[in-house]
């Protein structure tokens, strides 16, 4: 039953690969001109949009290590891992995209020498390359156990809470300054955009985010290996992740209060339907993840994971394009070329998430993880992991 | 001290030959086709905008303290003490972050280039350091584009309105809009009409932004010492309750031990 379809998957990702390929082809011989739907009125299209989401997906990083290594609530240890993988993929494609959208791609070196420490651009720049360097430095014991470099491993080992530290730090720069970017144009990004908490906006929804995707990738993750994280974490993931929710619709409902523009939604705009479609996409799975039911129910928490997810695209993507439009007096639509691109970096990342669970010690291994469900099974209340499932992990 | 450009639509008769200085001076292709193209663009960085019988002058503002040099990651972007917003085309990576952060939207780009540039009005900086005017302002027929101290033009311009109150619309564009710009503008009739914004902020725009960089050093430095504080404690407790979990064991060992001797 499983083998057709899973054929059918590896050509999709096939399919997805060479188109972007080919885009990719003709976007570094015909320059962007020729290969974006990008102008003078609209200079950042549908790869700034995705820059920012896929930062946003790496938010699940800094909490976890956060949670696990300076509150030390170990519980949450087997999340970690996924989560720094995922971190350093989303980074990974945020730096692709940079390239790719960089006008002298050769040139991405240049914010090392060259400082501008007023511009957003270039604290964005240092963030993105120390972050991604603590990122390596966090994901490196899985690849040495593998290895088995004891000597390297506890050397790392002793260097870990200053590297997250770190990396929180870095974190909550980078996201916020990613809505930063934003405050300098207060005449062009729509009003139900436009917001001077827009830094803190981006923070907050990272957090949420990052939950979301520990939520969906360990429903993946159990489909193709049966590798899994235990339901209790889970349950615990998507209660926080309900309040951090709530948290970040009430931070925006404040400020459209405070600047006062309910008054645009009644507007019949493209602006006023994408908007709404937005927190529709939130408000739902935070409402939802708010019942028992839900949270307890394997695809059900997915399922909320995914409309969150979706929720965030929306935002990014409204802030990158929707909120420039009308500003701009143009139309934009990305090129098929930015489409397909920006598709093939989406599949890369899945295909090497998919890689590293299936070799490395990312999630926890599969009988142990059966064994303690069926122990879950028996005796419900008992949450607490069981110590030798967790030896692995212990970076 | 720094140099300004004042243009003045009342006397403007829209020849359209700053433009054509403009290019030559820019070494830019100018003909009638270019002539005819009422915006600006990567290969004409001043448009002569005309409705009705009124004319418009488009070009880089050289704003005071402009966006686009705080936008930019690797200051290719920067103004000059004697007043034009220069480029250096050596340091541009091609984030486009400057087009997006200018209110007016004056940088454009070599979209059909390979290796584009951003191109702009950069207020003629040779020929300002050399003592001479602006290409634009040196053959305007009618003094309608004036180059001088900025000072001295804003004198002037108010001067002109006192002088002829129902000829011009009482307000100097570029006075105070984004904290002041090297271009200011009179005109007979509203600047919206020509696309210049009403509503454009009285502050500098790279202050919308410094407020919230200027944070850093304290996000860094209090960021470190909570989280390392945060960790200290909750490492305090693991290490306690693992020394306890260890006595624990070792006197229920000892106890079993007597037990089995």
């Amino acid at each position: 039953m499983d083998k057709p379809r899973f054929g059918f998957w590896k050509t999709i990702l096939w399919v997805v690969l060479l188109l972007g390929g080919y885009a990719l082809l003709l976007r570094f011989t015909r320059g962007l001109g020729a290969s974006t739907n990008l102008s003078d009125e609209f200079p950042w299209g549908l790869w700034v949009g995705f820059k920012l989401f896929s930062v946003a997906l790496a938010g699940g990083g800094f909490t976890l290590a956060a949670v696990v290594h300076i509150f030390n609530l170990k519980r949450y240890r087997p999340v970690l891992r996924p989560m720094i993988l995922t971190a350093f993929l989303g980074y990974s494609m945020f730096i692709c995209s940079l390239i790719i959208d960089l006008g002298r791609p050769y040139r991405v070196w240049h914010p090392v020498v060259m400082w501008n420490d007023h511009s957003v651009m270039f604290e964005i720049a240092w963030c993105v390359m120390l972050y991604t360097t603590v990122l390596i430095l966090e994901f490196a014991p899985a690849v040495l156990e593998r290895l088995g470099w004891q000597k390297a491993l506890g050397w790392l080992r002793g260097v870990m809470v200053p590297v997250v530290i770190m990396g929180v730090i870095l974190s909550t720069l980078h996201q916020s300054s990613l809505g930063s970017l934003y405050l300098i144009v207060p005449g062009k990004l729509y009003p139900l955009w436009y917001s001077p908490l827009e830094p803190v906006f981006f923070f907050v929804s990272a957090l949420c985010a990052g939950l979301a995707m520990t939520i969906f990738e360990s429903w993946h993750s159990r489909k193709a290996f049966g590798k899994q994280l235990e339901q209790s974490l889970l349950t615990g993931l998507g209660r926080v992740l309900a309040v951090a929710l709530s948290f970040y619709l009430a931070l925006r409902l404040i400020d459209m209060v405070h600047r006062g523009v309910f008054h645009l939604l009644l507007l019949p705009r493209t602006e006023t339907y994408l908007f709404l479609l937005e927190i529709a996409l939130l408000a739902a799975p935070m409402l939802l993840l708010f019942r028992n039911r839900i949270h307890h129910d394997p695809t059900a928490l997915y399922f909320c994971s995914v409309l969150t997810l979706l929720g965030f695209v929306t935002n990014r993507m409204n802030v990158a394009i929707t909120g420039m439009e009308a500003s701009s007096g143009t139309y934009y639509f990305p090129k098929w070329t930015e489409l397909a691109v920006t598709m093939s970096l989406v599949a890369s990342a899945f295909a090497i998430f998919w890689l590293a669970v299936k070799y490395l010690p990312v999630f926890p291994a599969v009988q142990e993880t059966r064994a303690r469900q069926s122990a879950q099974a028996v005796a419900p209340s008992a949450a607490r992991p069981a110590v030798p499932e967790l030896t692995h992990a212990s970076s | 001290m720094s140099k300004a450009l004042l243009y003045d639509a009342t006397m403007c008769i829209g020849c359209k030959q700053c433009e054509q200085a403009c290019a030559t001076e820019n070494k830019l292709p100018y003909n009638e086709g270019i002539a005819a193209e009422a915006k600006q663009s990567d290969h004409k960085y001043t448009a002569v905008l005309a409705k009705d019988d009124k004319f418009m002058r488009r070009l880089c503002m050289n704003c005071q303290d402009p966006a686009c040099a705080s936008a930019c990651p690797v200051a290719a972007l920067r103004k000059t003490a004697a007043g034009p917003v220069i480029y250096d085309e050596g340091r541009c990576m091609g984030c486009r972050y400057c087009m997006l952060a200018c209110p007016f939207n004056v940088p454009k780009y070599e979209w059909g280039k390979l290796l584009p540039k951003v191109r702009k009005c950069t207020m003629c900086p040779d020929r300002v350091a050399a003592g001479k005017q602006t290409a634009c302002a040196e053959i305007c027929p009618t003094g309608a584009t004036k180059f001088g101290e900025r000072d001295d033009l804003i004198k002037e311009a108010q001067q002109r309105i006192r002088d002829n109150p129902s000829q011009y619309v009482k307000h100097i564009y570029g006075l105070n809009e984004v904290g002041g710009t090297s271009v200011l503008l009179l005109s007979s009739v509203p600047f919206e009409q020509f696309g210049y914004s009403a509503d454009m902020l009285t502050e500098p725009m790279p202050l919308l932004t410094s407020r919230v960089l200027s944070k850093v050093p304290d996000v860094v430095t209090l960021g470190g010492v909570l989280l390392g504080g945060i960790w200290w404690i909750t490492n305090r407790r693991v290490e306690v309750a693992a020394a306890e979990e260890n006595e624990k064991k070792s006197s229920s060992d000892k106890r079993s031990e007597d037990k089995n001797g």
